[in-house]
This record gives structure tokens, C-alpha cells and sequence, in this order.
């Protein structure tokens, strides 16, 4: 059984010299290229449906980074193992080495590559959570959020994201033409994108470019509160008590402006 | 080759046709006269009102000065420095006695030639002087300035993807691996040469295009290149390494972090006594900002500073979505550099 192998970078000599270095190799370990990316989203749409079992994947790609693309296939059920690729990054190899993630340097030798692959094919993909710190380590946030299906990975640009809301389980993610639930903490999601959410409830993140406005509530029996008045959205969203001094601020603020 | 190298920098006279030469040089003479008339004065009025009637008098001699050591000027860097020195504060000695008789007689008041022409050799001596050290004090300046071009110019990213780019082609193409290589060990001895010579700018050019031929073998058809370059002198003349740093800008910014392909295009031209480059590329605002440029940038501003003054501009802006980058430097030559 040849081990099932997808190749993403950008520079078509890389991809041409990996394959060579993987012929090179064959008599150590028997491998099958079963595809190939040329850049971050083409990776996400063709990876899952792929069956490879490592994933050799160059960091620097345009659409997509490298590291945001393993973010979004950890989600995959039996995913593959990655192994990244980088030319010189000397901050993402210290990242590497502190989470335990596997990488290559360029220009890559045919040894160390078949001990990554064995290594991989032993081992698992990596975690989310590990790449989650890898990310942070590198103050790198993501540009899309992932719905993964069966064998999909729906991609949400988070720039099109009104507000994302903890119910249960999972947190709604609402953007103007559509929901969807994602099953990421509502904390982590607040700290990675800290500059494009604000907080207006216990409950809800929302982008700070589609507040237009606030609202007063209805009168009733209650004390008075606040609403979110949103771009594109009729909902209007309550604002907590604890919240409102800070939002209040940030409104006069953009009317400044 | 002309060049401002270490040695040149004490024997040479300040270039009379520089702006920046002019402007110092305007400046000081009119300073001193301040300080004159605050030193020979007791309050600030009357300082002030004696600035003003000794500028009317002096303002018409400066011009006069500058005006004859700018028609000089070729002349007079013909001339081994302490000859130099020496004429151009005779000139200016002699100048200034004319004139000063010149006013007397007009005026019919007092002429004073001899102190008139003591006051303008000792302020031309002391302007030498000056220019001597600024002169001085920024060849240091240009020793770093050629360290951080180095720095700034070996992007590391661009190195191993190049040699991992040559190392496919060596089984498949090895004649076009032993030319990329080829390529690459002319970029890199343009980058470790001596940043305080200038090339000629058929040289950069040739520059320009080894270096897009490797850009070329790793990106494919996603980088399309124009070159407009038929009015382009290929004898001006520019401080190394101006161009390449603009083109490698071009393709990191505008190519790499795009999935579909995209056009740059370097232009150079000559209009009259100015020489235009203009390079452009596509804009990218998706994606994590690729820092880096700024300091590539810089380093540009200040060597085309340290090499032409205030007479070198250069400008980046984006215009149609495009990002544009121009310089404009004098056209110069090593015929009119020696005449």
C-alpha cells in the first residue's frame, strides 16, 4: 500500500521538485500523489475529497496561508496528517518546534522528507488546537470561519460576518444572506478577531462595521435596555447592561468620524 | 567609472549646479550677515533693519556669485582640489570688489573694495570648508546605507525559492538551470559590489531582466511583465540597485499573494535633462499586509539622496488600482560627469 500524498505550494518547480524527491525515495517508501494545489482555497476544495493521507503544504501561498488551510482541514474527519513546507520563515519554525508541528525547509532533502512522511504516516493530523496556538504564536488570524460537511469545507469570509451568537452548543454565524453554526468557543472567536467584534452581550459578538445604530426597547414592566440596530439585518440584538457604557462610546466615536 | 568613493570625497569641489549646494550655500551667506548685524548692533530692531539694508546690497553680489560659479562649475571640477579652492575664492574676492565699486560709483559714496573682497574670500573659504565636511561626514553615512542595502536587498524568502526552483530544473532542463544560476550569481554580485559607484543604467536594466527571467521560472504565466524601455538612456547614470529593489517590491506585493495572474510594467524614459522610471503593479488589500516594503523603500530614498541631493524625487501612490512607484533623477553621464 503506497501512502496517498497531496502537494500544495504555489511555485509549480516546488511541486515538480517534491514529486521528484518522492521518485527518489520510492525504494524507502512507496508513495501516490493523488493531488495537487496551487494556492490556500484550491487546497480546501480539492484536500477532502482527495483521500491523501499527508498533506505537504507550503506556507507562503496566495488565497489562503498555509497555516489557515491546516486550520480549516482539522475540522475533516480522518483528515490528513500535514507536513509544512516553508522557505525561511524563522518565526513560524520557532512556532513550529514549540507545538510540536512537523515542517520541511526549502529546498527540501530527499532524507528528511521520508522521515516526515514516515512520521506522519504513523501519526495523526495534527489538532486544532495546537494550530490555534501556532496561529496565535505567529498573531495570525484567520480570514475565513469553516462549516466542514460530509466531504466539504464550507468556507465563511469573516470580513462577511454580521455577528456570531452562543446558543447551546454551537454559536450562530450570521451573515447577511445566511446562518450557520460552527462549534468554536465564543472566547476564542473574541480574542482571535478582537479587532473586527465587539462584545454587546454575554452571548453575542458583533462586527463593529455593521452597528448603525442603537434603539430603545419597547417599555415594559422591565427597566429600559438597549438594541443593536445592524447593516443588512432587520434582527435587532439586546445590549447587556454591562456592555452599554462601552458601546455607547464607540458609537459617538464612529459619529465623530 | 566616476564614482564618490572614499578617497575622492576630501578633492572634490562641491557641485555648483547641485540645488542642494545652492540652497546651503544661499543660506549660510545670509546667516552670517544676520549674525553680523545682531553682533554690530544693539537691539533687535535695529539689527533687523541693518539685515535688511545689508541684503540689498548683498543679495544682488550673491546671486552674481552663484550665477558665475554655476556657468563654472564643469571648469572649475576640472581643476585638482587646492587650485580649486584657491579660484573660487579669488572669484569670489574679485567679484565682490567689482561690484563693490560698481554700487560706490552708482551711489557715488564710499567704496570699501579691499574689505568687500577680504569678507567674500573669507566666507568662500569658510563654505569650502563646510562643504569638506558635510562631504565627510557622510561617507559613513554611505557605508551604511550600502550594509542596509545589502540587508534589506537579500530577501530570504526569494533565495531558497530560487534555488528550489533551480534544483527542479536540473534533471529536466539543465540548460536553463545552468542560466538561472547564472542569473543568480550576477544579482548577487551586483548586491555585495561597492553601493558608492554608479552603473550605468544599460547595466540595471540588464539587471532588471535576469532577475524577472528567475521571478519568471517560479511564478510561470502568473507574472506578466511590461517592459516599455525604448527611450530608456542607457547611458545615464544612477547609484546601483535603485531599480531591482523597486521590481522585486512589484512582484512580492502585487503577484505572490494573488492566485490569478498580474501585470507589471517598468517603464524608462528620458525627458530632457531628467531620467523617469515608473514601476507598477497590481493591489492586493485581501490577504495578511506584507510588511518589508517600507524600509526597501527608504533605503532607496536616501541613497538617491546621498548620490543626487534634493535634485532625485521619488514617489509612490496608487492610482486606478494600481501601485506606482516613480523616480526622477537627473540625467547624467560619464562624458558630461568628465566634461
Amino acid at each position: 500500500m503506497s501512502l496517498r500524498i497531496f502537494i500544495a505550494d504555489d511555485e509549480a518547480p516546488a511541486r515538480e521538485r517534491l514529486k521528484e524527491l518522492l521518485q527518489d525515495i520510492a525504494d524507502e517508501l512507496a508513495t501516490e500523489v493523488v493531488g495537487e494545489a496551487r494556492h490556500g482555497l484550491e487546497a480546501i476544495e480539492l484536500v477532502p475529497k482527495s483521500g491523501a493521507q499527508v498533506l505537504l503544504l507550503d506556507i507562503e501561498m496566495p488565497g489562503m496561508r498555509g497555516l489557515e488551510v491546516a486550520r480549516h482541514l482539522a475540522g475533516l474527519d480522518g483528515g490528513p496528517a500535514v507536513v509544512f513546507v516553508t522557505a525561511h520563515d524563522k518565526h513560524a519554525v520557532e512556532a513550529f518546534e514549540l507545538n510540536a508541528l512537523d515542517y520541511l525547509l526549502k529546498p527540501v532533502r530527499a532524507q528528511r522528507l521520508a522521515a516526515a512522511l514516515k512520521r506522519a504516516a504513523a501519526g495523526q493530523a495534527p489538532r486544532s488546537e495546537q494550530l490555534a496556538a501556532q496561529s496565535a504564536h505567529l498573531s495570525e488570524s484567520r480570514e475565513y470561519l469553516s462549516v466542514t460537511e460530509r466531504h466539504r469545507i464550507v468556507l465563511v469570509p469573516v470580513r462577511d460576518i454580521v455577528f456570531l451568537r452562543a446558543e447551546q452548543k454551537y454559536v450562530t454565524l450570521r451573515t447577511k444572506g445566511r446562518t450557520h453554526l460552527i462549534e468554536e468557543p465564543l472566547i476564542a472567536l473574541e480574542r482571535e478577531f478582537a479587532k473586527r467584534f465587539v462584545r454587546i452581550h454575554r452571548n453575542c459578538l458583533v462586527a463593529r462595521e455593521a452597528i448603525r445604530g442603537f434603539e430603545r426597547a419597547a417599555p415594559s414592566h422591565d427597566e429600559p435596555h438597549w438594541l443593536v440596530v445592524l447593516d443588512g439585518i432587520d434582527e435587532r440584538l439586546p445590549v447587556s447592561r454591562r456592555q452599554w457604557p462601552m458601546l455607547r462610546e464607540l458609537v459617538s466615536d464612529k459619529s465623530l468620524r | 567609472m566616476p564614482s564618490i568613493r572614499q578617497n575622492a570625497f576630501s578633492d572634490l569641489l562641491p557641485d555648483f549646479r547641485n540645488l542642494g549646494v545652492i540652497a546651503r550655500l544661499l543660506v549660510a551667506v545670509n546667516a552670517v550677515a544676520l549674525v553680523a548685524a545682531i553682533y554690530a548692533t544693539q537691539t533687535l530692531r535695529a539689527a533687523l533693519e541693518r539685515f535688511i539694508e545689508d541684503a540689498a546690497f548683498l543679495e544682488p553680489l550673491l546671486f552674481l556669485e552663484v550665477t558665475v560659479l554655476f556657468t563654472a562649475s564643469r571648469l572649475l571640477g576640472r581643476l585638482p582640489y587646492v587650485i580649486g579652492c584657491s579660484t573660487v575664492i579669488t572669484v569670489a574676492a574679485v567679484l565682490a570688489a567689482f561690484y563693490d565699486a560698481g554700487v560706490a560709483s552708482v551711489l557715488h559714496s564710499q567704496p570699501a573694495t579691499l574689505r568687500s573682497a577680504f569678507f567674500a574670500a573669507a566666507i568662500a573659504a569658510g563654505l569650502l570648508g563646510y562643504f569638506r565636511l558635510l562631504v565627510k561626514a557622510f561617507s559613513p553615512a554611505l557605508a551604511e546605507a550600502r550594509l542596509q542595502a545589502l540587508q534589506s536587498r537579500i530577501r530570504p524568502h526569494f533565495l531558497f525559492n530560487s534555488i528550489n526552483a533551480v534544483l527542479a530544473l536540473i534533471r529536466r532542463d539543465p540548460k536553463r538551470a545552468e542560466r538561472t544560476l547564472e542569473d543568480l550569481a550576477d544579482l548577487f554580485r551586483s548586491l555585495v559590489s561597492d553601493a558608492r559607484r554608479f552603473v550605468r543604467l544599460s547595466d540595471e536594466i540588464a539587471l532588471l531582466e535576469r532577475y524577472a527571467e528567475i521571478e519568471q521560472l517560479r511564478l510561470g504565466e502568473r507574472l506578466r511583465i511590461t517592459w516599455e524601455l525604448d527611450a530608456a538612456p542607457s547611458d545615464a547614470l544612477l547609484p546601483p540597485l535603485v531599480l531591482q529593489p523597486l521590481l522585486e517590491n512589484a512582484v512580492y506585493h502585487g503577484i505572490e499573494p494573488a492566485t490569478e495572474a498580474g501585470d507589471v510594467l517598468v517603464r524608462i524614459e528620458r525627458r530632457g535633462d531628467r531620467v523617469l522610471a515608473r514601476i507598477e503593479n497590481p493591489v492586493h488589500d485581501a490577504g495578511p499586509e506584507r510588511v518589508g516594503n517600507r524600509m526597501a523603500m527608504d533605503n532607496i530614498r536616501e541613497r538617491l539622496a546621498l548620490f543626487f541631493d534634493a535634485e532625485a524625487r521619488m514617489e509612490a501612490r496608487i492610482e486606478a488600482g494600481r501601485y506606482c512607484v516613480e523616480i526622477e533623477i537627473p540625467y547624467l553621464t560619464q562624458a558630461r560627469r568628465a566634461a
